[in-house]
């Protein structure tokens, strides 16, 4: 189906005055939203990723979404290069339920490994079939022929491949292709090719879903109860429905919404419908407030289960006479996405609409489909960027809001945007963990055994079908149960230590925590390296080797061993002046993707325990880089976020409900206290390409406790970072 | 239905019926249809929703429409003028590519024009001073620096 400016407005909805429409910035894809694109979804299929489009240029379809991490570069870039193809000529569309693939979560530093490598596939081998049918039509041998510009150039012809396949699609079926121009030639591939929505951003452009006006739109606000568990026993609905503006009221059980004409009306009778109604929150559990959050996890029920067991740890480490044993802790965090979450649902014709910055459009499809008693063809779920969410925030929570007040005000499009307390308040929070680790060091001072027993709740209740995943299902009337712990995985991810260790017991310990929790960047990775680099210090200090050295010594393979030495040399010349220190850390994300070396420099105040990270450097090794400028963007990123965590995060709450409500209950590092960062990345063409967003996390933090440590000798076990105990005494 | 209200907003005279108390964000967004500035917080703590007001930049979250009608606003599409061409400290976050997400661009923008308005040649510090306000989450704070240090020595 051709894919005409006028589908396109529709598409998008209202554009305003200067609205590019050759954008790339989430938008420019797909068909009408009524009358789903004839497009093949089957990944085997070379049309489901790339698709010709009549004025010449091609579009790639990409089953992720852009979340700030610049997906849509690197896959244009990976396109461009095997399709030999200018990048003016190719645009990219983003996750859409019947229009792009499914390629379910954007999630896990996957983006690059998964779908930019499918893609990359998807269009060698569309070179080499559009080279077979030109050279079939013309009776030209390929080796004349040459693909360049999404054109074919024979001897003394040249026809755009719209022309050449006369309007049909490349509808093979794909094989592996052998070699990959992006590996050898790198015209596009590998080269820090600017994003083109930064552009749209400073030119004030839509590129946020927060941007999206549709004609005759909606406003809707949510009446959020006090606690999890509160359930509505009263409300004045008479009093209520005498509020100016208020078009709609919709009550489903505990849910409370409002719709108004206008934003700001919206917002006021939200507030006012709180003085007239009445919460009923004694039953249920009421939160932990004011124990010690590391000792009330540790005793809660756990399910245990043990992970890696290589050879004796437990004989080791009580025959060792030189042994390091401690305890670590990290509360719980929130996404804090700047932007609070927003969607637009519309219930036309039967059909549900809905306009999310989800992390995946057809995960989401799925669960509100049952969610709303609804057949999956019924709901359509169009990815549109939102602020960044570094994991499961309230994106899907409230996608699933919008769609039921949408579906009990018909014919509107319905836009819901979280208030900041809503966002901090409600979103599935990264899970408070602890660690505690042993180890034993031999005569001479290798390590010889690893103990490590990780308490954690579960790191992944994205939607999955289960309403119980979505919001609403905390407050609608049917019960659908709690989601439970989910994917247990992330719990240990990263709790074998990356070097070489003889003797190796991990064991897991899961609990089901008193807060919402799900998938905050890295998952339990953060605590698990930052114990295990703590540790690693601490076993270079007992053994009496300088930290770096000691980390290289039990470096397991040579690209750990370049990452530091290369940070090395870049720390070189370093100086500390008083009460300053440097740390270092290391690791490798999942023992299996990006490696990352960190050195950070701190300083502390010892009249007021306050650390200030001054800079921090990073070497990284993503395998194969595709784009140099944002692998080095989102690791600075990672490490300024991560210095964040570590001396300034935890979400508060009273025996009711969360506290960090705002960014004065839960700061954040702001500009005056941000660290300057350098990052260097070693590119390893003949690797395959690993996700890095999440590699700089846990070694970033785990770099500041050492440097603190070298500054004041004092070990930090507990996370945020407490000034108290850096106070000289 | 109460009088309307006349703004000055980037050089042209707007009138709004809106109520007298609507925070100015609302205005630019859904009235204005302007996409620079963003609902952050609406607290005044995050910077995302900053507009010029009389070249001072601040938040529109919370700033009364009613408290404006003496006041020139400007926003990020202000910035750009007649032809298309940016502002340097647009250009310069371009350049840099001073962003992840984007969503706090609009403030950092707006925030780095009214320093050097003020201050030709800003340190470190005091982009750092002047942008406490600005929250951002994905940790573009360097590039931020290095843009606003390349805008001052392009204007």
């Amino acid at each position: 189906m051709k894919n005409t400016r006028r589908d396109f407005l529709k598409q998008i909805g209202y554009v305003s005055i200067g609205f590019s429409l050759v954008g790339p910035f989430g938008f420019a894809a797909g068909g009408e939203y009524g009358q789903p694109l004839q497009r093949t979804l089957d990944k085997n299929k070379v049309d489901a990723w790339l698709q010709l489009l009549e004025d010449g240029r091609i579009r790639i379809y990409t089953g992720k979404i852009e979340l700030g991490q610049g997906i849509t570069i690197a896959v244009k870039q990976m396109a461009a290069e095997e399709l030999d193809t200018d990048l003016s000529l190719i645009e990219v569309a983003i996750a859409e339920t019947g229009v792009t693939p499914n390629e379910g979560f954007t999630a896990g530093s996957q983006s690059i490994e998964s779908s930019a490598m499918a893609i990359r596939n998807a269009a060698a081998f569309a070179r080499e079939a559009v080279l077979q049918i030109a050279s079939e039509k013309w009776s030209i041998p390929t080796t004349q022929l040459k693909l360049k510009n999404a054109k074919i150039f024979g001897p003394d012809k040249e026809v755009s491949l719209y022309q050449l396949l006369e309007g049909r699609q490349i509808e093979k079926t794909i094989h592996e292709v052998q070699q990959y121009r992006g590996k050898s030639i790198r015209k596009y591939v590998g080269r820090p090719i600017p994003r083109e929505d930064i552009e749209a951003m400073v030119r004030g452009r839509q590129v946020f879903v927060q941007d999206l006006r549709f004609k005759n739109m909606l406003h809707a606000r949510v009446v959020h109860p006090p606690s999890y568990r509160s359930t509505l026993v009263y409300f004045d609905s008479s009093e209520i429905k005498k509020l100016p503006g208020l078009i709609k009221l919709i009550r489903k059980g505990n849910f409370l919404g409002v719709l108004a004409a206008q934003e700001y009306e919206a917002i006021r009778i939200m507030e006012q419908v709180k003085g007239f109604v009445r919460w009923d929150s004694s039953r249920g559990d009421q939160l932990p407030a004011g124990k010690d959050l590391e000792e009330y996890i540790k005793m809660l029920p756990v399910e245990t289960e043990t992970n890696e067991n290589i050879g004796s740890p437990e004989t080791v480490l009580q025959q060792s006479t030189s042994k390091v044993k401690a305890s670590f802790f990290k509360p719980y965090l929130m996404h804090a996405a700047n932007g609070p979450s927003c969607a637009i649902a519309l219930f036309e014709e039967g059909k549900l609409h809905v306009w999310s910055h989800c992390q995946g459009a057809y995960p989401l499809r799925g669960t509100l489909a049952k969610l709303l008693g609804m057949p999956e063809e019924s709901v359509h779920v169009k990815g549109v960027p939102g602020a960044g969410c570094f994991g499961h925030n309230g994106a899907n929570d409230v996608a699933a809001e919008a769609a039921l007040m949408a579906l009990e005000y018909p014919g509107r499009h319905i836009r819901l945007q979280w208030m900041r307390d809503d966002e901090n308040g409600w979103e599935p929070y990264g899970t408070a963990m602890a660690v505690e680790l042993e180890a034993a060091l031999d005569n001479s001072g290798t390590i010889a055994a690893w103990q490590c027993d990780v308490w954690s709740d579960g790191h992944s209740n994205r939607p999955n079908g289960n309403p119980n995943t979505l919001l609403p299902a905390y407050f609608l009337e049917e019960e659908y149960g709690h989601p439970g712990i989910g994917y247990r995985g992330g719990a240990y991810r990263n709790t074998v230590p990356y070097y070489k260790i003889p003797n190796i017991t991990v064991r897991s310990h899961m609990f089901q925590g008193p807060l919402r929790a799900s998938s905050l960047r890295s998952l339990g990775t953060y605590t698990n390296i930052f114990a295990i680099e703590s540790l690693m210090d601490e076993l270079a200090e007992k053994a009496q080797k300088n930290p770096l050295e000691f980390r290289l010594s039990h470096a397991l393979d040579q690209r750990s061993v370049d990452c530091m030495q290369q940070l090395k040399t870049m720390v070189k010349g370093v100086s500390k002046e008083r009460d300053e220190g440097l740390g270092f850390a290391f690791s490798r994300y999942k023992n299996s993707a990006s490696y990352c070396a960190m050195a950070a420099l701190i300083s502390v105040n010892t009249d007021s325990g306050k650390v200030r990270v001054k800079k921090m450097w990073a070497v990284v090794d993503s395998g194969e880089t595709i784009n140099p400028d944002g692998l080095k963007n989102q690791t600075e990123g990672g490490m300024i976020q991560s210095a964040s965590w570590a001396l300034k995060e935890e979400v508060k709450f009273d025996a009711e409900h969360i506290t960090s409500l705002d960014w004065n209950s839960y700061p954040i590092l702001r500009f005056p206290d941000t660290p300057e960062v350098q990052v260097e990345v070693i590119d390893r063409v003949d690797q395959p390409p690993v996700g890095a967003g999440e590699a700089t996390q846990a070694p970033a933090t785990a770099a500041i406790v050492n440097a603190i440590f070298d500054a004041t000798g004092i070990r930090i076990r507990r996370l945020p970072v407490d000034p108290e105990l850096l106070k000289a005494r | 239905m109460a009088n309307p209200i006349k703004l000055q907003i980037n050089g042209k005279e707007y009138e709004t019926t809106a109520r007298p108390d609507t925070p100015l964000l609302y205005v630019l967004r859904n009235e204005l249809e302007l996409n620079g500035p963003k609902f952050g917080c609406g607290l005044q703590q995050c910077g995302a929703c900053m507009v010029l007001r009389d070249g001072e930049a601040i938040p529109s979250c919370r700033l009364p429409i009613s408290a404006l009608t003496r006041s020139k606003i400007r926003t990020l599409e202000g910035l750009i003028d007649e032809d298309g061409n940016l502002h340097s400290v647009q250009q310069a976050f371009i350049d840099e590519q001073a962003a992840q997400c984007g969503y706090c661009l609009n403030g950092m923008v707006m925030a780095a024009v009214a320093l050097l308005e003020k201050n030709q040649k800003p340190s470190d510090e005091d982009i750092r001073e002047k942008l406490t306000i600005n929250i951002c989450r994905c940790g573009v704070h360097s590039r931020v620096i290095k843009a606003i240090k390349k805008a001052a020595l392009n204007s």
